[in-house]
């Protein structure tokens, strides 16, 4: 097999790892919110809920497997931006998480600590380590 | 870490695509390489000492 042959191979495994991500992500995305809103708006079964809990949570360990697989799957720049990136979201979750967490416990803001908020601020925060990692190597 | 990676693709008139094509990262990885900005890992300094047929350390140079 040619280098240039045995490199298109390399970049369509890392598209073919990318496109299973995402299918797995929209998949446990979908199942969250049917587990979320299906109880609120569509039935009132506790068994229902249940098997749409372990559904969602099912998917969410193939989404992990899959990010797992697309991570192997990259370059090792690519590696290295995704580990700082992945780095300073679970810093800045816990730092954060734990703050907004004390100020809950301690009656500080007037609304309850949401897990929600937490996963947006990491999210978000992943997000800036991805683009400040491709700028910086670029 | 110096390397001459960027004047042994010129020599063999490689671009940085084609250069990544062979060695198997990214065009993104290449030119981080080029500029100093990455040090590769071992394997893929090895690899590249392959590709241009010498020794590693006649393709990268520690600086200290």
């Amino acid at each position: 097999m040619s280098p240039l042959t045995r490199n298109q191979n390399w970049k369509n495994t890392n598209k073919h790892n990318t496109a299973r991500l995402a299918k797995w992500t929209l998949a446990w995305l979908i199942s969250m919110a049917i587990a979320n809103f299906g109880p609120l708006f569509i039935w009132q079964q506790d068994v229902l809920t249940i098997v749409t809990i372990c559904i969602n949570f099912i998917l969410g360990i193939g989404m992990i497997l899959a990010n797992r697989r697309q991570l192997l799957g990259l370059d090792e720049l690519q590696q290295k931006i995704q580990l700082n990136a992945m780095g300073l979201s679970l810093g800045v979750g816990l730092i954060v998480g734990l703050s907004y967490s004390n100020l809950d416990t301690t009656n500080l803001i007037t609304g309850h600590a949401e897990i929600s908020h937490l996963v947006i601020i990491m999210g978000l925060t992943y997000l800036v380590g991805i683009i400040l990692g491709h700028r910086k190597y670029q | 870490m110096k390397n001459r990676l960027k004047i042994l693709r010129a020599e063999q008139g490689l671009t940085q695509a084609q250069l990544a094509d062979l060695l198997d990262v990214s065009r993104q990885t290449i030119n981080a390489i080029e500029t100093g900005k990455f040090d590769p890992s071992l394997p893929l300094a090895f690899k590249a000492a392959r590709l241009f047929k010498l020794p590693i350390e006649s393709i990268f140079e520690d600086e200290q």
